[in-house]
């Protein structure tokens, strides 16, 4: 279990030095016991402290990175359970499937659709995140050809090589230098040679085990070859089993601090049907998957996973938000249309989204609503009319402008004429209730 | 090592309630473990899908599920007759869209005829929604609950605006009750309270914490799930122990990326499957969190739900 504050503080130097950058000792403990500092920072601490606190500091689920440069992924250092309790830290990967049985037209196919499946969502970037190659073919020669493939139709995506067999790990691991791959496929019968290839590439060991017994016999295998990198899989196939292992190991990790199973965990959705992989895969970036397979990445598959992906790792206290200020949709002159929105992240692209799509050029003034949707901010009192008032006649936008006057969202119709009584001198028009309804105002407006 | 797996048994079991008549009954809830948690508690009661229909034609929904209805739309009747015989749909839920004074303002009565030609005609259990206009819902539902008398009917929804006359209404008739709040244990909990107090049986009472969308506030939804069904189960809270309903659909079946074509965004791919997945993504979200019944429009989504759960009995 986690050491407390107090407990920490007794091992330390008690000099309060403020080497670490902390003004005291306990500040320092305190911050150890948040994990909102590491142990290193302090250059005095004993070599008996250093053995009690290193086991005791390091994170219940090994942090462990997926790739390199730009596209890598960070893995583990998870905390809770539930995510309303804490943020959830590192969003899984989405790996696509690519066996080497396959035609190299149809790898290539792949490999593009995953490397272009790069889309915008409310500001933030996502991807299919990795290339899982497998071996399926059992042969040397193919799986290397396949590894060679990817390194040129998708050199900066990270890879997993799925492969049982020593040889055909080593010969692909070498056109992968330095990436930080992880190899899967270590199994009762080869855990010793697979050891020995990640090793020797610094590549992530992925664990094949057949049940969660014999998934901690190979993990503590693994580490007594020497082996400190690992994701897990536990054989868990079907959702039911997906579901029941996944907790387990989160369990274990965090409330026993149960160091065998303190790896992220791979989990396999392939299906057959891609409706219902979509869902199995859901099942994975909800309940402590940090990297899914799937055999597909088609478009509308990637928006819906990448959506929830997006919902399900979102800081449950606060709101996704965007900066408050006036922002330029293409070129505005002194006539552009003026709108006003909540700084709700959501709204915010939706909105701004649908102007581009108008082709009109406008400002849009966001207005501070701790993150709230435009009419979840009016029920709490955040979007108001004297607020309102209030930040565009501190804007200074007045200048800028040839006539002034501001277009509220439709929802908020109610609040016109209370905020032209506060904003003499402008006229206040209602917009469309959906943002969708803009393209269609905004044009007709000329 | 042979490996302890780290169970957790808890105190608080919900209550397990029976809804429709006869061989259609369905049982929801009865479980004493998280959602799907089979392998470490009772977890007696599948959760069901009920179909939506509604009382007047589908304008409002967009082309790749109104389609599906096409033939069958025009009579909510027949409609739910399809959804029963031909989709194998658990439960019918009605939502009288057309009593919304902004949808044609349908009377309480006429209402209430449809709710009695439905129960005529379908064997499986009816969920007698309203249109969601507080003070409309007031009359209509007490009509409608009227018409449903002694059928184990679900009516719903009891709002903290409305929620006497209603939960009365339900009281009088014998039905089973949905209380419906604004996304918060708090206020879930709360609404709970303030029916029983009123003499209501826990026991026959379904909570619908207000459902979202994939990308539209599902995390609000999936958490608040999650926080209630910990705290009937883990706090041994009696006030939350009842069953929880998503209603899905019609949270779906309005976003953008249920109705926009892939020739504009074509990097959303295909609209149909999108649709789909859109709602088969949000409604299976909802039952790893904690929902024990689900309204769903389109037939596919529901079927890939079901052979979700399907797979997660599979332990
Ligand atoms: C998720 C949610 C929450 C979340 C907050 C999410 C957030 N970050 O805002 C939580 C759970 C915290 C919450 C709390 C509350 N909520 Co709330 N919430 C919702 C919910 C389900 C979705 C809101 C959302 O994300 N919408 C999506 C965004 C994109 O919508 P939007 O900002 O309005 O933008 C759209 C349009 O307005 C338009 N638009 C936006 N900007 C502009 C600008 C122009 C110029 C134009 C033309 C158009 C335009 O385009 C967008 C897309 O079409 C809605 C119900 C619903 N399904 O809508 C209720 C809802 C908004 N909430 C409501 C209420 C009452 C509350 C609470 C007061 C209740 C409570 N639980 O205590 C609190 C208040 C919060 C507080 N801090 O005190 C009510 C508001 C009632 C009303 N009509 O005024 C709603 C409508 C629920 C209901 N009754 O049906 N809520
Ligand atoms: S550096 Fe070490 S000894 Fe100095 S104040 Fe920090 S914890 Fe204490």
């Amino acid at each position: 279990m986690a050491l407390t504050g107090v407990e920490i503080f007794k091992l330390l130097p008690k000099t309060n030095c403020k080497k670490c950058g902390q003004p005291t000792c306990l500040a320092f403990a305190m911050k150890l016991a948040q994990r909102q500092t590491s142990l290193d920072k302090c250059p005095d601490v004993s070599e008996e402290a250093k053995e009690k606190l290193g086991a005791a500091s390091a994170p219940p689920i090994r942090p462990i990175t997926l790739g390199t440069g730009a596209k890598c992924v960070k893995m583990g250092e998870e905390m809770v359970l539930f995510r309303h309790e804490k943020k959830f830290v590192n969003p899984c990967a989405f790996a696509v499937e690519i066996k080497d049985t396959l035609a190299t037209a149809d790898a290539e196919r792949k490999m593009e659709e995953a490397a272009a499946s790069e889309i915008d969502r409310v500001g933030q970037k996502l991807r299919v995140d990795a290339l899982y190659l497998s071996n399926d073919s059992g042969d040397p020669a193919r799986f290397l050809e396949l590894a060679r493939l990817a390194s040129t139709k998708a050199p900066d995506l990270p890879v997993i090589l799925g492969t049982v067999n020593p040889d055909a790990a080593e010969g692909a691991l070498g056109t992968l230098a330095g990436k930080k791959a992880v190899l899967y496929g270590a199994n009762a019968g080869n855990i010793s040679a697979m050891a020995e290839k990640a090793k020797a590439a610094k590549a992530t060991l992925g664990i094949a085990a057949k049940n969660m017994d014999e998934l901690c016999e190979l993990t503590e295998k693994a580490k007594s070859l020497g082996v400190e990198d690992m994701v897990l899989d536990s054989g868990a196939r079907s959702a039911g089993e997906i579901l029941r292992d996944n907790t387990y190991m989160r369990r274990a990790a965090l409330k026993k601090n149960f160091k065998p199973l303190g790896f992220p965990v791979i989990t396999f959705a392939n299906r057959a049907d891609g409706m219902l992989e979509t869902l199995v895969a859901g099942l994975g970036v909800e309940k402590y998957a940090s990297i899914v397979v799937m055999n597909e990445a088609e478009r509308w598959k990637n928006l819906a996973l990448f959506s929830l992906r997006q919902n399900i790792y979102t800081d449950p206290q606060v709101p996704m938000q965007v900066q408050q200020k006036i922002y330029k949709i293409g070129e505005p002159g002194p006539k552009a249309p003026f709108l006003i929105t909540t700084n709700f992240s959501l709204t915010f692209f939706i909105v701004s989204g649908e102007i581009e799509n108008s082709k009109v050029a406008c400002r849009l003034a966001v207005m501070d609503s701790e993150g709230l949707s435009v009419l979840t901010a009016w029920a709490a009192g955040k979007f108001t009319a004297g607020k309102i008032a209030q930040f565009i006649g501190e804007s200074g936008i007045e200048g800028e402008l040839e006539q002034r006057e501001l277009v509220i969202p439709g929802y908020v119709a109610i609040l016109s004429g209370a905020i032209e009584d506060k904003l003499p001198g402008w006229k206040i028009t209602v917009g469309p209730r959906e943002a969708n309804g803009l393209p269609a105002f905004l044009k007709a407006r000329g | 090592m042979p490996f302890t797996p780290p169970k957790e048994s808890f105190s608080g079991k919900i209550c397990e309630i029976g809804i429709g008549r006869g061989d259609g009954t369905v049982s929801l809830g009865g479980q004493s473990v998280m959602p799907f948690h089979s392998f470490e508690g009772a977890a007696p009661g599948k959760p069901a899908i009920a179909f939506e229909v509604q009382d007047v034609p589908p304008d409002d929904w967009p082309e790749t599920v109104k389609d599906v209805f096409r033939d069958v739309s025009g009579d909510p009747v027949t409609w739910a007759a399809y959804c029963q015989d031909s989709l194998g749909a658990d439960a019918i839920a009605l939502r009288l869209a057309g009593t919304h004074p902004d949808r044609g303002d349908i009377s309480a009565e006429r209402a209430a005829e449809t709710v009695s030609r439905m129960l005529a005609a379908i064997k499986v259990p009816l969920i007698i929604l309203g249109s969601n206009h507080a003070e409309k819902d007031t009359s209509v539902l007490v009509r409608a609950a009227e018409a449903a008398k002694q059928t184990n009917s679900v009516i719903g929804k009891a709002q903290e605006a409305n929620y006497k006359t209603i939960a009365a209404a339900a009281m009088a008739n014998d039905l089973k009750l949905i209380a419906m709040s604004e996304l918060d244990i708090n206020l879930s909990k709360q609404l709970n309270i303030l029916i029983t107090q009123m003499g209501f049986d826990r026991e026959k009472l379904i909570t619908d914490p207000m459902s979202s969308a994939l990308s539209y506030g599902l995390e609000y939804t999936y958490s608040v799930m999650e926080r209630i069904r910990l705290a009937a189960l883990a706090q041994n809270d009696p006030t939350l122990q009842t069953p929880m309903l998503a209603d899905v659909g019609m949270y779906v079946w309005k976003v953008k990326e249920t109705q926009a074509p892939e020739a504009d965004l074509p990097e959303w791919g295909e609209l149909g499957r999108r649709g789909v997945a859109w709602e088969a993504v949000t409604a299976s979200a909802f039952l790893v969190s904690g929902a024990d019944l689900l309204i769903m429009r389109h037939p596919d989504a529901a079927g890939a739900v079901k052979k979700f759960m399907a797979e997660m009995e599979v332990q």
